[in-house]
């Protein structure tokens, strides 16, 4: 064991450079206009498709404002008089349930980034015969369609008086998060030298001990990675919040989709709506993207 | 991952594994293990169990949420024999076939031509890129509602439509047509939908292209990231042009990008259920109807129906994820 221990400490320093998830390699900027008829066509179309991918958001947005004279008659129509108006209608029937989906959201990302961290690091740096295998029985769970649980899930919070309360979708969303989250923690955790954890135990650490003292520390990375991706998840889920949710716990989604109704649709109060269902999400993904695509990534082209 | 908007992240290998683990010792192993159990009961419970009460379900009696009847079915399986000769199930099958298939030709082949043209971009290629990922962040609700005002058929593109001369432009998501029918279901006992591609689907397939487009791009970049500039160059001093290099080095060195694009978007496909619901429900004569919106129908009238849809879809997914899993799980234990 020893002579296994001197052999892994010279790899070291070289391989902290190793790509791992929240800390992407340094790309090199460049705002040199192209040189290159080719390179001028290169630019225009992904300016053109740009604008293309826009205009979806440019119609929530105008559509929001067109306010009191209601929505236009054409969808790419500017107002004539914008106002603030939709979104006052819109936060009115909104905010009870934004509140739900931030209660909802933070403690169900949170807990489960950190069993998804503990997990993570045990599959990672103490792997134990069979831990591949049942980590892959594990992952099954992130892509089985919810529909084949739901009627179980449903009886089950039933019978703890959970149904259609909020703690109720914390729960679901904590359990379905698990494999996820353990996903994203084991490909960062790879990419930390074990030799810290032999330091760690060589100094009479043990496995919780160690990851207090050391793994937390340098999780902070993995967590606004794998934070990112649940708050994002959980914030839009809808399926969960449909089915198992009473009025009083929708969260934000449900209530919008409920503003389309039954025979007429007031699309500038929808579209306000949408905005603020919208807005957390974007504001996270426009002020971490970087975290956000790493996580998405991860592991994805090797 | 906890909607069917998110995608998880691939779960292949995560590139090289340190050479040397940890040498842990019996007892260590052991305490790893428990350390492990809990999460790993919980998701069999969850999944595992859970499933094997939804086929128990679906080969029952029990018909209403209220007063379980665990009765076995007779004859056995006849739930299933019931629903797959509904209208309602063929259109459901049809509509999940033809979405699947348009969907996943935009979204990588549109992914693939961004990815190629952003990273080959000199200026504003953060840009690009943050917006073509954009719609990722967005929930499938508000997708929806802002492509359901787009289409709508009084003020959305058939105003363009008309301005071009076109008279009696589609009605969109409300729509009935199918284009394209390979049968006539009049003639048949048991084929009771024409096969082709509802009209009424194309606004739905576009609005989730439009919110996955920039998630394969994301792959594909990642992808071209990784291709050693050597190569490349290499080619061009052995006289490869533009399209050689394309075909012989960037296209296979992107396969595990499209493997992972291909398997995930798939697998959005098959659960495809808020954006339905968003942008028009099951529509006329469930011209968009998808199995999701089957399930939700039925939670409430017809537990075994609901049921038996859910295992149908379950093994859909599952033939597409396993194999994806297994490999993963290889090369792992390779690397």
């Amino acid at each position: 064991m020893a002579v296994e221990t001197l052999e892994a400490t010279p790899a070291l320093p070289a391989r902290t450079s190793r790509r791992r998830p929240g800390k992407p390699a340094p790309k090199p900027r460049s705002w040199s206009l192209p040189r290159s008829p080719g390179g001028w066509i290169v630019l225009a179309a992904c300016a053109i498709a740009t604008l293309g991918m826009l205009v979806p958001v440019y119609v929530i947005i105008t559509t929001a404002l067109s306010g009191s004279t209601g929505a236009p008659n054409f969808f790419l129509a500017f107002p004539d008089a914008p106002s603030l108006d939709a979104f006052k209608g819109a936060w009115t029937k909104l905010h009870g349930s934004l509140a739900n989906s931030l209660q909802i959201t933070v403690p169900a990302a949170l807990i489960s980034c950190l069993l998804g961290s503990i997990n993570g690091y045990i599959l990672s740096k103490f792997p134990f015969r069979g831990s591949n295998a049942l980590f892959t029985v594990l992952l099954v769970g992130m892509f089985i369609p919810f529909q084949a649980v739901i009627i179980p899930v449903f009886q089950f919070l039933n019978m703890l008086h959970l149904q259609g309360s909020i703690i109720g979708l914390i729960v679901v969303h904590i359990i379905y998060g698990i494999p996820i989250t353990t996903l994203i923690f084991r490909n960062y955790y790879e990419g930390i030298p074990s030799a810290i954890i032999e330091a760690a135990s060589i100094d009479g650490a043990g496995i919780w001990k160690t990851y207090a003292r050391v793994m937390l520390p340098l999780s902070v990375p993995g967590f606004v990675v794998a934070g990112i991706f649940q708050c994002t998840n959980i914030w839009n889920d809808f399926l969960f919040g449909f089915i198992l949710a009473s009025p009083a716990a929708w969260p934000a989604t449900v209530t919008l989709n409920n503003l389309i109704g039954t025979t007429t649709v007031d699309y500038s109060e929808l579209m306000a709506g949408a905005v603020l269902v919208a807005a957390p999400t974007v504001l996270l993904y426009l002020v971490l993207g970087r975290f956000f695509v790493s996580g998405l990534t991860a592991g994805a082209v090797k | 991952m906890t909607t069917s908007t998110a995608l998880p992240p691939a779960p292949a290998s995560p590139g090289p594994r340190p050479k040397k683990q940890v040498p842990h010792n019996v007892k260590t192993s052991r305490r790893a293990a428990w350390i492990f159990a809990p999460s790993l009961l919980v998701s069999f419970l969850f999944v595992y169990v859970f499933i094997g009460i939804t086929v128990y379900i679906s080969l029952s009696n029990w018909k209403i949420g209220t007063s379980p009847d665990l009765s076995l079915r007779q004859p056995f399986g006849g739930t299933y024999a019931e629903i797959v000769k509904e209208q309602r199930f063929q259109a459901d099958i049809r509509n999940v076939v033809i979405f699947t298939v348009i969907f996943l030709v935009l979204a990588i082949l549109g992914g693939l031509i961004a990815a190629l043209f952003i990273h080959h971009v000199s200026i504003g290629k953060g840009l690009f890129r943050t917006v073509f990922l954009l719609p990722y962040a967005l929930s499938f609700i508000v997708t929806g509602v802002a492509w359901r005002w787009i289409f709508s058929p009084s003020t959305g593109v058939n105003e363009i439509l008309r301005s071009m001369g076109i008279e009696n432009p589609p009605g969109w998501t409300t729509d009935p047509t199918v284009l394209g029918a390979l049968n006539d279901p009049s003639g048949t006992d048991f084929l009771k939908v024409q096969f082709g591609i509802p009209v009424a689907l194309l606004p739905i397939i576009f609005a989730a292209a439009w919110q996955l487009v920039g998630f394969a791009m994301a792959m594909y970049l990642a992808g071209l990231a990784s291709i050693p500039e050597e190569h490349l160059e290499a080619a061009s001093v052995d006289g490869a042009n533009i399209w050689q290099r394309l075909r012989h080095i960037v296209l296979p060195q992107l396969w595990p990008s499209t493997i992972t694009c291909f398997v995930l978007l798939l697998h959005v496909a098959l659960k495809i259920f808020d954006l339905v619901v968003a942008m028009s429900g099951s529509g006329p004569g469930f011209v968009t109807d998808v199995p999701g919106i089957y399930i939700y129908n039925y939670l409430t009238s017809r537990y075994d129906k609901a049921s038996a849809m859910a295992i149908i879809l379950l093994l859909l997914t599952l033939a597409v994820i396993v194999p994806y899993l297994i490999r993963g799980y290889r090369k792992e234990r390779k690397a």
